[in-house]
């Protein structure tokens, strides 16, 4: 856990965000629309300079929320406010200027470069369509000293600008990924999943250099990731994600030493930790069954049908996310009607 | 957990040739198995772990594979060295395997009853009434709910921890000898994952059932296994009991290993230890260490020969020019 806290001015503020993808009808003619509700109604903001971390499993909508904040999916519902200006309304045109100053670091650094485009070239993208928009000014010359800097920011030698994206390993591609984020000199980062793909001694690297880099620039990242132990090293504040809605949010410590929401309790119990003794004596809370898929809107809390703590309005009502402890929301009824 | 040794791996070398050179993928790997113990092979991808494990039972595809040399003993015999029809009795049956991805490794157009009724009969004296009967023991065993009404059912009918269940139960339904699970859980949720590793743990333990577990996770063999051995470009640089190894690591790459892992239960601001550089192309490697470039306590001798594994009592041995005199 970091101990930048971040500033009180808000970058992001995320408000009931819902992203419900259609999925087609029922029955043969003039059936009911379905949809996945992959993410109905999160709330969240970021100060500036911190850290929140995305937590959960697959399909529990963390990627979604990414996406949909980014806008690029149109959210179905919710405001997105970066730096006070609404994001959900605005115009293609105007989206693109209020991009600049938010960039993504993707998970799979294969899929996300281009393999006909050299490692200089795609670092130097952002910078050639803003330029071509008139939105930043670059000479051909400041920008080749940009890539240059910025290589050498992430460890890359600026040597290896004509090479392709084959010839870097995936740790390196994440590099270039990264560099191609900060090329705009944005402030706000969302890394979805940036080190899941790596090995464990590149997976170290890779978050010592985004922890560096906030250091540096003062960046503020969304962080995505579902390996909690890896969320607990980057963050300050962490959500906690569970079927399109969070489920518990609060400082990273706090989260870890002192879980409200049996999920929560859960996902901790199960993450194993390198350590024998550790483990040979845990208890653990093994949950039943699987996620239940997003496909329809279910009245009550998302996690009953798997809790072990659960009570009779669980399956009727839906907990708010409200404030347990000061810093630190759940939705759960165990800690407010 | 008995001393007797049920399958021993002796200098197993396995080569792809391809047209860039020669890989070794394997290069002289040597452990023992024990009757009823649990064995963790940790490394990260392209470290030889799952090519070690596949030239066990001889499913090395060849062209480009070749196993180059080495000795596979399992009770007595040298697994290398028989007919595919004698292999054939012993795959699925003495030895069986889980893979990392169970929707690839069940057949999607086949009913759940056929696959795992098929293997029984195949190995076992059973009708098949008396195998689909023993296939719904099985799966009820691992944790299957309704089993009987799921059996008939198809692969995409089941989540993917349900399919590795299903895989599971398939696995031990000849009460194998070894269980060899190569990434049972990496594709699965942490949720998921506890209770797969819950289910490996507890049938194995009935059945005495000895298993190799294969995964890059620290957290898993921390909590599964008796034994580990770490391997780096091919090769096994340090093996150990579980507790000593994690405790006392001697090669300089188990230790980076072990501190680059973020841990939950040491939460600190202090920055995470990394191990500096690339793992190795194992292509034409020399005759070196190969983790010297990347390594801190690298002396001049390790750019010129591979240490030989020195045994430093209980179990434990390390490959390692710190450890080993120079000849």
């Amino acid at each position: 856990m970091p101990n930048n806290s971040g500033g009180n001015e808000t970058l992001l503020d995320v408000k009931d965000l819902k992203m419900h993808f259609p999925i087609g009808r029922k029955g043969l003619i003039a059936g009911e629309q379905q949809y996945i509700y992959a993410v109905d109604g999160v709330d969240f903001k970021i100060r500036k300079g911190e850290t929140l971390g995305l937590v959960g499993e697959s399909g529990c909508g963390k990627s979604t929320t990414a996406r949909a904040v980014a806008q690029l999916y149109r959210p179905t519902g919710g405001s997105v406010k970066l730096k006070g200006a609404e994001l959900t309304t605005l115009k293609a045109r105007d989206l693109i200027a209020a991009r600049k100053n938010m960039q993504m670091v993707f998970q799979d650094p294969y899929a996300s470069l281009n393999p006909r485009m050299t490692s200089g070239d795609i670092i130097s993208e952002p910078m050639r369509i803003y330029s071509r928009k008139g939105l930043v000014q670059f000479s051909r010359k400041d920008m080749e000293e940009r890539v240059e800097q910025l290589m050498e920011r992430v460890g890359l030698s600026r040597f290896f600008r004509n090479r392709y994206p084959h010839e870097f390993s995936g740790g390196q591609r994440q590099r270039i990924g990264i560099a191609r984020a900060l090329a705009l000199q944005p402030e706000l980062i969302l890394c979805d999943e940036p080190v899941s793909a790596l090995d464990v001694s590149i997976q170290a690297q890779i978050l010592n250099l985004f922890r560096d880099l906030q250091d540096e620039f003062g960046l503020t990242y969304l962080f995505i990731a579902h390996d909690l132990a890896v969320i607990e090293y980057i963050s300050t504040r962490v959500a906690v994600m569970y079927l399109g809605i969070i489920a518990e949010i609060s400082g990273s410590g706090d989260l870890y030493s002192k879980p409200l929401h049996p999920y929560t309790q859960a996902l901790l119990s199960a993450a194993p930790i390198p350590d024998p003794k550790i483990e040979k004596e845990r208890k653990r809370i093994i949950l039943t069954g699987d996620v239940p898929s997003p496909d329809r809107l279910r009245p009550g809390c998302p996690f009953h049908d798997r809790c072990w703590k659960k009570m009779d309005k669980c399956q009727s009502q839906k907990p708010a996310l409200k404030e347990a402890e000061p810093g630190h929301e759940v939705a759960c009824f165990l800690y407010h009607d | 957990m008995t001393e007797e040794v049920i399958l021993r791996v002796k200098g197993l070398q396995t080569y792809f040739h391809t047209d860039e050179g020669i890989v070794k993928a394997v290069d002289g790997v040597s452990f023992d198995l024990r009757r009823g113990e649990t064995l963790g092979i940790v490394g990260e991808s392209g470290s030889g772990k799952s090519v070690t494990n596949l030239s066990i039972i001889n499913m090395i595809p060849s062209p480009p594979g070749r196993i180059a040399g080495g000795e596979v003993e399992f009770m007595g015999t040298d697994l290398l060295k028989i007919p595919v029809k004698d292999l054939r009795a012993i795959r699925g049956n003495k030895i069986s395997m889980i893979f990392q991805d169970p929707m690839t490794s069940l057949n999607p157009y086949l009913r759940i009853s056929t696959q795992m009724v098929e293997t029984i009969v195949l190995h076992q004296d059973l009708d098949k009434k008396a195998a689909k009967d023993k296939a719904i023991d099985m799966l009820k065993l691992a944790g299957i709910p309704a089993p009987e009404k799921r059996i008939d059912q198809y692969p995409h009918q089941f989540s993917g921890g349900m399919r590795q269940r299903v895989m599971i139960a398939m696995a031990l339904s000849c009460n194998p000898e070894i269980l060899i699970a190569d990434e049972p859980t990496s594709a699965l949720d942490v949720t998921i994952q506890a209770q797969i590793l819950d289910i490996i743990r507890g049938l194995t333990a009935q059945t005495g059932t000895s298993v190799i577990l294969i995964t890059h996770s620290l957290g898993v063999v921390a909590g599964m296994c008796d034994t580990i051995c770490v391997m780096y470009a091919g090769r096994i640089v340090e093996r150990g009991p579980t507790g000593e190894l994690f405790e006392a690591p001697k090669h300089p790459y188990t230790q980076g290993l072990i501190k680059s892992v973020p841990r939950l239960d040491k939460a600190s601001g202090e920055r995470l230890f990394s191990i500096r550089g690339q793992p190795p192309n194992v292509i034409d490697l020399p005759d070196c260490c190969p983790f010297y470039p990347r390594c801190d306590k690298a002396m001049d001798l390790c750019k010129r020969k591979y240490p030989a594994s020195k045994d430093l009592g209980n179990g434990h041995a390390v490959s390692c020019w710190l450890y080993t005199e120079a000849k």
